[in-house]
């Protein structure tokens, strides 16, 4: 039998705060535990929660990237569970009204094996604000188990995909187009090792061509989109062997062990799933007017869709090249300093995709620390279009700055790169050039064309790489018919 | 809607509640009650209406993103539980809060 796989996400963002979305507390990573663990955080009696501002901020600028409709009333909930992490005894979420409803994602599937690259629209069912629980760290001491609630609080967007996608490849191009989106529109930084962005896959799987949905089990906490394919590919093969066996899938969330590369049952659903949502009593319903929308739209960055469309049209790039620049708000601020400061468009794009993408990923660093600024980029490929070098000086160049030996011009000066654009130099040395090699010059003068190539070659031998390509080839051409 | 008494075993366990036969009776003919008023009042047409989440009719005050609280944390652990199983400590090491083990 053919089977089809069926990945549904929830995805939990951290929200970018500096403090907690009930109270005042800091949520900044990595405080000695329980520092940052407030009177809220530890729910002594008597306490109550305040919505924090820009958390709400988020979430409405996250519905307005998605298109979708941000929920002019919405309602906070308690999801009640018992662990030692939560010490209310419920996480405050909400359920039936969340801010932000129904929108959509447009994913790029990156082509693999005989299937080609393909877009895909991902429906977004919604997303909730709700707090983060606290860290439970074990080991510390025999037979005990520490709860540090630093963390208890923290302001999260859940966002709920529907169950959409059709294979691991199409889950983690979601999860990477949502990382992106959520960093470019500046709501979470992203810092997979830190849990700021975590997912939650769902996964079933049916028989080809069916449209009932199989039994799903949840893969909890993925933090990296290598691990989240491992899962994926795991739990799939996993439950179609498990019905192929003549067995059955039993609802369950299941942990993913990066060391064995396998899925494992942690608990059965059907009784811990029983969470008894209703409205919290502690806070009102969370209005949000048309005015409040209009304020965080004009707080909103041009999307990356809208931005590689502008860039297609304004610059002609291809649609690759504009899609790649618009991955993240950082490479395409990085183009748009370099334009800014009289780079030409296409050039630009080559370079920031090549030389300098290649040169980031073999020493494993980000765009922040390259020791090239795109103003220093725009410089030396402002080299290149004047003429004063070549495009194969240009890296060597480009290579001196990266070891941090200057600016471009004191780099061409020190190393002697300048081109010689000299024509009288340049016929200079193409006279001597012709007049050791008659023998091409025949070759020519009888059709060879390839004797021409020869003849450039020897005259940009003779000028040590320097003399300007164009002009050996101009001059050449006019000494030749001449 | 009739409640079981496995219904109610069942709430009680969610809600960590320990419950005997007896009590567990006398709230099964409690909630039962209960339910029956929500039966009589679902006969009302509400229909228009806009379900009530709040008692009172106001909206939710934002509070600014500003860090305001210090760090109490001596304060906050002098509170917490005695260790018990004879030491008369506080449930506390290294700024964690002790509890039992808890695997999952």
């Amino acid at each position: 039998m053919e089977w089809e796989v069926v990945i549904g996400l929830e995805t939990h963002t951290q929200l970018q705060t500096v403090s907690k979305i009930f109270s005042g507390a800091s949520v900044k990573y990595g405080a000695e535990p329980n520092t940052q663990a407030c009177e809220v955080s530890l729910a002594l009696p008597g306490v109550l929660p305040v919505l924090n501002k820009q958390a709400v901020h988020c979430a409405i600028k996250f519905g307005l990237a998605i298109n979708a409709e941000i929920a002019p009333r919405s309602v906070f909930a308690r999801k009640n569970y018992f662990y030692p992490d939560l010490p209310k005894g419920y996480q405050i979420s909400q359920f039936e009204l969340p801010v932000v409803g129904k929108g959509a994602i447009t994913i790029q599937v990156p082509a693999a094996g005989k299937q080609s690259a393909y877009e895909k629209v991902v429906n977004i069912t919604r997303a909730h604000l709700e707090e983060d629980a606290g860290k439970s760290v074990h080991g510390a001491v025999e037979g005990m188990s520490g709860i540090d609630l630093n963390r208890a609080g923290t302001p999260l967007l859940e966002i709920v995909t529907e169950p959409d996608m059709r294979s691991a490849a199409e889950a983690v191009a979601y999860a990477k187009k949502l990382h992106e989106l959520v960093q470019w529109i500046g709501i979470c930084d992203g810092n997979m090792q830190e849990g700021s962005f975590r997912c939650d896959v769902n996964v079933s799987v049916r028989p080809k061509g069916s449209d009932k949905l199989g039994t799903r089990r949840e893969i909890k906490n993925l933090n990296s989109f290598k691990f989240m394919t491992q899962a994926i590919e795991y739990e799939t093969r996993w439950q179609i062997e498990t019905l192929e066996d003549g067995g059955k899938i039993q609802q369950a969330t299941v942990l993913f062990n990066p060391d064995t590369g396998e899925t494992r049952a942690m608990r059965s659903k059907e009784e811990a799933n029983d969470y008894r949502y209703f409205p919290d009593p502690d806070l009102l319903p969370l209005v949000i007017s048309e005015q409040d929308k209009a304020r965080v739209q004009a707080d909103m960055p041009e999307l990356p869709a809208a931005m590689k469309a502008r860039l297609e049209a304004k610059f002609a790039l291809s649609s690759y090249d504009a899609s790649s620049l618009t991955a993240s708000r950082e490479l395409a601020d990085y183009f748009m300093a370099a334009i800014d400061a009289g780079a030409e468009p296409k050039q630009t794009a080559n370079w920031v995709m090549g030389s300098l993408s290649a040169k980031l990923n073999s020493e494993d660093k980000d765009l922040s620390s390259s020791p090239i600024s795109a103003q220093q980029l725009a410089q030396l490929l402002k080299r290149i279009s004047d003429g004063t070098i070549s495009n194969n000086a240009a890296k060597q160049v480009f290579d001196a700055m990266w070891q941090g030996e200057g600016e471009v011009d004191s780099i061409i000066a020190a190393k002697g790169l300048k081109q010689e654009s000299d024509s009288g130099a340049i016929e200079a040395i193409i006279d001597e050039v012709l007049a050791a090699n008659a023998a091409m010059v025949e070759e020519f003068k009888a059709g060879k064309e390839k004797a021409f190539n020869a003849l450039v070659g020897q005259a940009m031998k003779a000028s040590k790489g320097k003399a300007n390509p164009a002009q050996v080839n101009d001059i050449l051409k006019k000494k030749l018919q001449a | 809607m009739a409640l079981s008494i496995e219904d109610i075993k069942k709430v009680a366990h969610l809600a960590r509640i320990e419950i005997n036969e007896n009590d567990a009776n006398a709230t099964l003919n409690k909630l039962s009650g209960i339910l029956a008023l929500i039966e009589q009042m679902q006969a009302v047409d509400t229909s228009g209406i806009v379900p009530m989440s709040h008692a009172q009719d106001l909206s939710q005050r934002l509070r600014d993103d500003v860090v305001s609280k210090t760090n109490l944390r001596d304060e906050f652990q002098k509170n917490a539980p005695i260790l018990g199983n004879g030491s008369q400590e506080l449930a506390v090491a290294g700024g964690l809060y002790l509890v039992p083990k808890v695997i999952e």
